[in-house]
């Protein structure tokens, strides 16, 4: 049979790199199959090319035999490919329907939009593939997963037979990403190929039929997940055993680094967004935030770092009030933070790289010297940052767009680190990051933290909350519902504390003065099923 | 065992990064940012030939008189005396686009400035220096007020700064227009019509034409205007405060990317405020050339110069130097355009259409030099590699 896509000796060059080099990938007709790689092996320039949004330097391409040649994402659609690419692009004042039909409106008479026929479809292409979404559903209003779930409607409605999905699970939480792939089976069983590329190995052993390791801009290997342990394929991706990471032991202090007390936010419509929330973190913790997206972490985080209106109560860094401070004073003060969203709040795109780590921290050495950026000590900083958190670029002065998504948010890591917070706000640092490097984070942190750093973090990956904090809180509709002890939980039982399912009054202290305190109450038995009756919510 | 199809090459190290940095030398960098605006020159040059052989005239005989014109020392001057405002005005749009923010008001806000700015200047008398300063400096707030107003309308009351900015224009021509009668109305009429009240010999900023002197003799009323120094200060000023300040990264990040700025601890009212202040008050100054050379402010002051300044900053890319370039190519345009309707070789008008496939094309120009840059860099870097692997 012939393969749905054959690319051979595919190259792809920018300044100072090449992406690719001679890569080769055959895709199966009606399989899933997966690409894995280090942060910046050529993964993603890889899908791009493919998908036509980016031309090859040398090589050919073939999709189901034909040889192709895609000037743009159009001729790319039009031989039935299609992309999900990692940052949605939905627009959130308009519904499921309208986003899934933009750009290819059907028209009735009169130049209208045919609502009708455009829904029918929709709902035709949602029942067939098993996806589950409402067409009037307002964007905004829909979880990460669900969004996710529309971007690939979109794609589907638009008749692709071949997916490109660029790191789908990397936002998602884990019943999310069960979800994903329950939905990948059902578009593989409908006959559907798909191409994903996930950081998460054993992710990619669970669900792939067939696996292609890339190298450096090179095809390195290509394997069936029965063959491989999740071991052997981070060696073929960085050639090399992967460091264990370092054990932990608490170091946990009795000293305040940052305490919360009564905070409330509200949102626009002044109904509050987080609700008489009190939390305590000391220096040398980690605290974990769990919780469904959308249940007041962004305000949570908002609030903390300045760009959120504090309605009511106290943040005290330190000791030091700061609920009304300007978000300058309270970084310069010695907060350090990871955004959720890298390209979104954390980077200057258009920047050279050593701009770009000195944002947040532009007032202080080594990047000002009084009024004047320094810019001999912005570009040594930046040398350092890309030294030790292995940030890949040909040089510092390319811009923050022409890195790799992994070694963008390396950069940012590293920009946070580098100044030596006492309290780290952090929103899913390693979002993106290939597991070696992610254990390099995870050490890094752990360092800080036994220099007495404070830190806050949430995460969409609860093996990294539970392995990472020394408590986790849980947030739920806007307030501090649980507070529980890693070393007890299971990222199961989390998930569904999370839901607001899981608790149970005998166990559960969920009174926020506790919070932060050392002992906490223990974990619920059994993996909490999110259908049994939740008397926790009758509190 | 694994049942692996390992490809021959993963044995050996692939590597993938270059040694050395592949960022282009700077001269480079500075003869391809050049190459955009000349580029885009050259074309319209063709273009309009194309237009003058169409409408019957002779393109290289035009070519030749806008040539031999512009050959002459009193022209050059009066390039150069054109080009100082236009500069002015480049940079103060460039601050706005710095912070992406669209002022259009630089036309309202310099012509505020002037008639208040000579107003003040024919009010007082005091000795040369402060004099001068007097004058520049009401200028600058003038049209540092006139451009704040645009920004905390903006800040404060949601309004689109390119629609305030619009309105606060049409509002300037309003109150000047009523001033001006109103001096009508008084009588205040010095022999050559109405304006101002002439500001005394002190209030002057002295003319630079000592520099054109040492090339040749000056035809008598041509002199080269002393704000092309001013106009060198604001470029340099421009530069240091946007490219060597925290305040100028500040902007510029939040020009970039508002969210991140803010979250790195730049407040965007502020920032937009200030951006306003202060394209506004670098506004006041494109005026001030005319008012210096007139001693005051007529009702045949020089309009459109804030439109063109965008134009120019446009061509420019918001760089000091660039910008430069931009408004001595739009003033050569401009000098050579009066010859045209002497000597009758080409209308005028051509002039306006070069313009126009100037600016069009600059923008392709540009993408293309991009390309170009980024081709080139790519092979060297494929070339490099082929050397450090054997
Ligand atoms: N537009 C660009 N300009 C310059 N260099 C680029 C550009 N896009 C990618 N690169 C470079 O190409 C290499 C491969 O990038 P790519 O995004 O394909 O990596 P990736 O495998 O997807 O990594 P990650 O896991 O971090 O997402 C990187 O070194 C990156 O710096
Ligand atoms: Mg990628």
């Amino acid at each position: 049979m012939t393969p749905a896509i054959e690319l051979t000796g595919i190259t792809k060059r920018f300044p100072g790199v090449v992406a690719n080099d001679k890569v080769d990938l055959s895709v199966e007709a009606g399989e899933i199959h997966a690409v894995c790689g280090e942060n910046g092996a050529g993964k993603s320039t890889l899908m791009k090319i493919l998908f036509g949004m980016q031309s090859p330097d040398g090589g050919t391409m073939r999709v189901h035999g034909e040889e192709v040649r895609f000037s743009s994402p159009a001729d790319a659609i039009e031989r039935g490919i299609g992309m999900v690419h990692q940052h949605f692009m939905l627009a959130g004042q308009l519904t499921v329907l309208e986003n899934v039909i933009l750009g290819t409106e059907p028209v009735a008479s009169l130049g209208r939009i045919d609502f009708k026929a455009a829904e029918a479809h929709l709902l035709e292409v949602g029942e067939a593939y098993g996806l589950d979404v409402d067409p009037h559903d307002l964007i905004e209003t829909l979880e990460v997963g669900e969004r996710q779930r529309v971007e690939i409607i979109k794609v589907l409605y638009r008749g692709a037979q071949i997916l490109i999905l660029d790191e789908p699970t990397a936002v998602l939480v884990p019943h999310e990403v069960d979800e994903l792939f329950r939905n990948m089976r059902e578009l593989k069983a409908a006959g559907e190929t798909i191409l994903f590329i996930d950081h998460k190995l054993e992710e990619v052993l669970q669900i792939a039929d067939t696996i292609t390791v890339l190298r450096q801009g090179r095809t390195v290997a290509t394997v069936k997940p029965a063959d491989v342990s999740t071991g052997d394929l981070a060696e073929m991706m960085v050639g090399s055993e992967l460091p264990t990471p370092q054990t932990s032991r608490s170091t946990v202090t009795d000293k305040t680094a940052l305490s919360v007390r009564g905070l409330t936010v509200l949102d626009e419509d002044d109904r509050p967004a987080l609700n008489d929330v009190s939390l305590e973190v000391h220096r040398g913790e980690v605290v974990g935030l769990a919780g469904v997206e959308g249940n007041g972490q962004a305000e949570f985080v908002g609030a903390i770092i300045g760009t959120e209106e504090v309605a009511a109560g106290s943040i005290r860094l330190l000791g030091e009030e700061i609920a009304h401070s300007t978000v300058r004073q309270r970084r310069n003060l010695g907060i350090g933070y990871v955004p959720q969203d890298r390209q979104e709040e954390g980077l200057l795109l258009f920047a050279p790289l050593w701009e770009n780590a000195a944002l947040g921290h532009q007032t202080r050495k080594p990047f000002a010297n009084g009024r004047w950026f320094d810019r001999f000590g912005a570009r040594e900083r930046t040398e350092a940052i890309r030294s030790w958190f292995d940030v890949r670029t040909p040089d510092i002065e390319v811009t923050a767009n022409s890195l790799s998504g992994g070694n963008q948010q390396k950069l940012i890591v590293g920009r946070e680190m580098a100044a030596e917070p006492k309290v780290l706000i952090a929103a899913h640092p390693t979002r993106g990051i290939d597991i070696g490097a992610q254990a390099a984070v995870w050490d890094d942190i752990r360092a800080a933290r036994a220099d007495g750093m404070g830190t806050l973090l949430i995460s969409a990956d609860l093996e990294e909350l539970i392995g990472l904090s020394d408590t986790i809180v849980v947030i739920h509709k806007g307030e501090l519902t649980a507070t529980l002890d890693p070393a007890t939980i299971t990222a199961r039982q989390l998930g569904s504390y999370m839901t607001g399912s899981g608790q149970n009054d005998a166990e559960t202290a969920a009174s926020p003065e506790t919070a932060a305190a050392p002992e906490t109450a223990a974990a619920p038995e059994g993996p909490g099923d999110p259908a049994a009756g939740d008397p926790g919510e009758s509190r | 065992m694994m049942d692996t199809t390992v490809t021959d090459e993963a044995e050996e190290e692939p590597k993938a990064r270059v040694p050395k940095a592949a960022t282009d030398s700077r001269l480079r960098q500075i003869l391809l940012s050049m190459a955009a605006p000349l580029g885009a020159f050259v074309f319209s040059l063709i273009a309009s030939a194309v237009v003058l052989i169409a409408a019957g005239s002779n393109p290289i005989e035009a070519a030749r008189d806008m040539l031999d014109h512009a050959s002459k020392l009193e022209v050059q001057v009066s390039m150069i005396n054109r080009a100082t405002p236009l500069y002015i005005s480049g940079v103060a749009a460039a601050i706005g686009f710095k912070m992406n923010l669209f002022n259009i008001g630089v036309e309202g806000q310099y012509r505020m400035a002037a008639i208040f700015a000579a107003f003040v200047g024919g009010a007082v008398a005091l000795p040369s220096v402060l004099h001068v300063a007097l004058i520049l400096v009401t200028a600058m707030v003038v049209g540092g007020l006139w451009g704040g107003l645009a920004g905390v309308l903006y800040t404060h009351r949601g309004v689109n700064e390119v629609i305030g900015t619009i309105m606060l224009n049409g509002v300037a021509l309003g109150v000047i227009a009523w001033l001006v009668r109103r001096w009508q109305a008084e009588g205040n009429i010095v022999e050559v019509g109405v304006g101002t009240e002439p500001i005394d010999e002190s209030g002057l900023l002295p003319n630079l034409n000592f520099i054109p002197e040492l090339f040749g003799d000056l035809r008598a009323n041509e002199e080269l205007t002393g704000m092309l120094v001013v106009a060198i200060v604001v470029g340099v000023v421009y530069y240091l405060l946007l490219n060597r300040t925290v305040f100028g990264y500040d902007l510029r990040a939040s020009g970039l990317n508002p969210l991140a700025a803010r979250a790195g601890g730049v407040p965007p009212r502020k920032m937009a405020l200030a951006a306003m202040l202060m394209s506004g008050a670098v506004g006041g100054l494109v005026g001030m050339a005319e008012i210096f050379d007139k001693a005051r402010y007529d009702p045949n002051f020089v309009g459109f110069l804030g439109f063109n300044g965008i134009a120019v900053a446009l061509l420019g890319r918001n760089n000091p130097a660039g910008i430069a370039v931009g408004a001595l190519l739009w003033a050569f345009l401009d000098a050579t355009s009066d010859i045209l309707q002497v000597t009758q070789t080409a209308p005028k008008e051509i002039i306006d259409i070069m313009r126009g496939v100037i600016l069009l094309t600059v923008v392709i120009g540009y993408e293309v030099v991009r390309r170009v840059r980024e081709r080139t860099e790519s092979a060297r870097t494929a070339a490099r590699l082929a050397e450090a692997t054997p």
